[in-house]
C-alpha cells in the first residue's frame, strides 16, 4: 500500500532520519552552545512522530490491524509509543535533555530495526485470530513498554542528576536536567501509568486465554505475567518507601533492559505459530488483491 | 570648544574604591534635589541619572560641554565632594561610547558581580525616574529603549547571566535543582549572623514557603524571625524536627557539629522519598561530613558553594568578548539612528552665537562657584 506513492517503510525511514536529526541537532547543539535546543528537537520528533504514524498506518491498513507481526513492527510500535508520551510530557520538560534522550532512543530503535532486514523479511498474518480484543491486549501491552522506555530515559536522567548533585558538579550539560524532586515524580508517575496499562492488556488477554488455554504458550504467559508482577512490585515498594532514589532509578532501568529482553521470547512462543509468508506490506497487499 | 553631545560621566566601582563610592551615593533626598536642580541647568537638554550602591551616573544630552561641567559642578557641590578630584576619577564618555556604555551596564557586562540581572532593573528605574521627571526627550528615550532591547538581546544570546555567582544565590540554584520549585520548600536557618540571614533572604526571595530560624540565642533568633517575616524555633529542637524542614541553612559559630549524621538518618527515616538539602556556612562546619553519604540527602559547605560560584563567574567571564561584540554592533546601529539628530543639535549651536556666548557664561559662572 502506498501513500503519495511511497511504501510504508520509506515514510519510516523518513521518520528515524527526523528522530536522527532531533539527536543529531541536539548533540550539535549542546557541543557547540553548551545548551539543548529543546524546541527544535520537539519539533524534530513530532515531525518524525507524524511520518511514523502515517508509514504504521499505512501498513496497518494493509495487514487488517495493529502492525505487531514481526521484531520490526514491534520495535517501530514501542518507539512511537515512547515518542507518545514524550509528546505529551515534554512540553513540560521542553528545555530539559529529555527531548534529546528520546530522540535519540527513537532514533536507535527505528533505525535498527530498519537496517535490520531479516526482522521484517517475514510475519505472521492473522496472529490475533481476528479478534480485535487481543489485538487491544498485544497494543496496549507494547504501549506498556513505551511507557517503561521513557520511564528507563527519565531513569538515566535521575542518575545523572544525583550524581551530579551528590559529586557536586551542576554547570555544563548537568544544568540542563530537571530537579531531582520532578524526575522522581515524573518516574512514580511513568512506572504507574507503565504498570496500569500493561495490567489492562494483561486482563483484555487473561479473558481469551480462559476461553481456550491452549492457544497460548505458558512461556509466554510466565514471561509476561513477570514483567508485569516484576514493575507492579517496583511500584509498591516505591510507594511504601522502601526502593527510592537511585536504587529505584537502577531497578527501573533493569526492569527495561529485562523486558526488552523478555520480547523475543515472548514474540517467538507465539501460539499458534502460522506460516512465514512474504513480510513487504506492498507485497501482502498485491497478494490481498 | 563648546560641542554638543550624547554624554555619560560619572564614578564606577571599576574606577572608585567603596570608600570614595560611599561619599558620592546621592540619598533619596539629595537625588530628587540635584534632579530638580539640573533641569534648570542652560543647555541640557535630556538627562537621567543612574544611582547604585556600585556607580553614580549621569546620562544626558547636552548643547555644549559646559553644560557637562555644569552637572558635574552641581553633583560635587551638592555630595560636598572635591571637584578636581571627581575629575580625576570620573568616566566621561561621549556619543556612541555613551551608548555603548549604556548597554554594557545594562546587560551587566560592568557589573562587579559579573552579569547580575539587578542591574537592568535599576536601569529601567532610573529611566523611569526621569520620565516622571520629564527630562528625557526623544534621544534619551530612543536610547535607553533600545538600549534594553540591546542588553537583552545579549543576555539572551549569551550564557553571560548562566550560573549564580554569589554564595547565597549559588544555594538557591542548587536547592532549585534538588526540589525543581521552592514554592512547597521549608526551610530552616540555625544561626542568626550576616551569612545565613543573607542565604534565608535570598530563599525568600525565590519564593520558599517558609522560614524558621533557631538560635542558640532564642531572642536573637525571634528578632531575626521578625526581621524576616518568619517563625523562630528553640535551637535544641533542631535535630528532633528536622524532618520538617527540606533546606536547612546552618551558619552557627558553635565550636562543635550542630547536626549530627545519627539525627540526619532519623529525619530521612521519617521523610524516605523526600530529599533534605543541608548547607553549611559555618566555620567549623555545623553538619557532620558523614551525612553527605545518607541516600537522598545532599550537604553542601561553604568551600564548594565558593567553587561552583567561581565556576560561574568564569563561566561568565569566556563570555564576555562574544556580549563585547553583540554590545558594539548594537550601539553602533543605535548610534546611527540618534546621531541626527544630536548632529541637529550641533549644527543648530554653531549657527547660533548668541546662545553658544551665552552658554559659555553660565558656564564660567558656575565654575567660578564651585571652586
Amino acid at each position: 500500500m502506498l501513500f503519495a506513492e511511497f511504501t510504508d517503510r520509506t515514510w519510516l525511514w523518513a521518520a528515524a532520519g527526523l528522530y536522527f536529526a532531533g539527536f543529531a541537532q541536539g548533540t550539535f547543539s549542546l557541543l557547540r552552545q553548551g545548551r539543548p535546543s529543546g524546541a527544535t528537537t520537539y519539533a524534530l520528533i513530532a515531525a518524525g512522530y507524524a511520518l511514523q504514524l502515517l508509514g504504521l498506518g499505512i501498513r496497518g491498513r494493509a495487514v487488517g490491524g495493529c502492525p505487531l507481526g514481526n521484531t520490526f513492527e514491534i520495535f517501530q510500535f514501542t518507539a512511537w509509543s515512547a515518542t507518545t508520551l514524550y509528546l505529551v510530557i515534554g512540553i513540560t520538560f521542553r528545555n530539559s535533555l529529555l527531548g534529546y534522550f528520546t530522540s535519540c532512543l527513537a532514533a536507535a530503535l527505528t533505525l535498527s530495526s530498519l537496517a535490520i532486514p531479516a526482522w521484517d523479511a517475514a510475519r505472521r498474518s492473522h496472529i490475533f485470530g481476528g479478534n480485535p480484543w487481543i489485538e487491544l491486549h498485544a497494543a496496549l501491552a507494547l504501549f506498556s513498554y513505551g511507557v517503561f522506555a521513557l520511564l528507563s530515559l527519565t531513569s538515566i536522567m535521575f542518575l545523572l542528576r544525583n550524581y551530579s548533585l551528590k559529586s557536586k558538579h551542576i554547570g555544563g550539560w548537568f544544568s540542563f536536567l530537571p530537579s531531582i524532586l520532578d524526575l522522581d515524580h515524573i518516574g512514580v508517575r511513568l512506572l504507574g501509568a507503565g504498570v496500569s496499562i500493561l495490567a489492562v492488556s494483561l486482563a483484555v488477554g487473561s479473558v481469551y486465554w480462559l476461553r481456550d488455554t491452549s492457544t497460548v504458550n505458558v512461556a509466554k504467559l510466565i514471561i509476561t505475567m513477570s514483567v508485569w508482577a516484576a514493575y507492579a512490585l517496583a511500584l509498591g515498594l516505591r510507594l511504601r518507601g522502601i526502593l527510592l532514589s537511585r536504587r529505584f532509578a537502577w531497578a527501573c532501568l533493569g526492569l527495561f533492559v529485562a523486558a526488552l529482553l523478555s520480547l523475543g521470547p515472548v514474540d517467538g512462543s507465539r501460539h499458534p505459530r502460522p506460516a512465514t509468508e512474504p513480510a513487504r506490506v506492498a507485497q501482502e497487499m498485491e497478494a490481498l488483491r | 570648544m563648546s560641542q554638543p553631545a550624547l554624554f555619560v560621566i560619572g564614578a564606577t566601582h571599576r574606577q572608585v574604591p567603596l570608600a570614595v563610592r560611599e561619599k558620592l551615593s546621592l540619598t533619596a533626598e539629595n537625588a530628587a534635589a540635584l534632579k530638580q536642580e539640573l533641569k534648570s541647568v542652560h543647555g541640557l537638554k535630556e538627562f537621567a541619572v543612574l544611582n547604585t550602591c556600585n556607580r553614580i551616573e549621569f546620562y544626558g544630552l547636552a548643547a555644549s560641554t559646559e553644560a557637562i561641567a555644569q552637572v558635574s559642578a552641581a553633583f560635587c557641590a551638592r555630595q560636598n565632594f572635591d571637584p578636581i578630584q571627581f575629575e580625576q576619577i570620573r568616566i566621561s564618555l561621549h556619543d556612541q561610547s555613551a551608548v555603548q556604555h549604556l548597554v554594557e551596564v545594562s546587560a551587566g557586562l560592568d557589573s562587579q558581580m559579573l552579569g547580575e540581572t539587578e542591574i537592568f532593573g535599576q536601569v529601567k528605574e532610573a529611566y523611569a525616574a526621569a520620565q516622571v521627571l520629564g527630562s528625557t526627550g526623544p534621544v534619551l528615550n530612543r536610547v535607553f529603549q533600545k538600549g534594553f532591547q540591546a542588553a537583552k538581546h545579549v543576555r539572551t544570546h549569551t550564557a553571560i547571566t548562566e550560573g549564580q555567582v554569589s554564595v547565597a544565590n549559588v544555594a538557591v540554584e542548587l536547592a532549585l535543582n534538588i526540589f525543581g520549585s521552592l514554592a512547597q520548600t521549608r526551610i530552616l536557618l540555625l544561626g542568626a549572623g550576616e551569612i545565613g540571614e543573607k542565604t534565608a533572604k535570598a530563599f525568600q526571595s525565590r519564593g520558599a514557603a517558609a522560614l524558621t530560624v533557631a538560635s542558640r540565642r532564642f531572642e536573637r533568633a525571634m528578632e531575626l524571625a521578625t526581621a524576616l517575616g518568619a517563625s523562630a524555633m528553640p535551637f535544641e529542637q533542631r535535630e528532633a524536627r528536622l524532618a520538617e524542614f527540606d533546606v536547612v541553612v546552618c551558619a552557627t559559630s558553635a565550636p562543635d557539629a550542630v547536626v549530627t549524621c545519627a539525627a540526619a538518618k532519623a529525619a530521612m527515616h521519617k521523610r524516605p522519598a523526600k530529599p533534605l538539602f543541608f548547607i553549611d556556612q559555618a566555620l567549623p562546619r555545623d553538619v557532620e561530613p558523614a551525612v553527605a553519604e545518607i541516600q537522598n540527602v545532599f550537604l553542601y559547605n561553604l568551600d564548594d558553594l565558593a567553587k561552583i560560584a567561581e565556576e560561574n563567574r568564569v563561566a561568565r567571564e569566556a563570555e564576555i568578548s562574544k556580549c563585547r561584540a553583540i554590545v558594539a554592533e548594537k550601539s553602533e546601529a543605535l548610534w546611527r539612528q540618534v546621531a541626527p539628530q544630536v548632529e541637529a543639535l550641533r549644527t543648530c549651536n554653531r549657527s547660533d552665537p548668541e546662545t553658544i556666548a551665552e552658554i559659555r557664561g553660565v558656564s564660567v559662572r558656575a565654575t567660578t562657584g564651585g571652586e
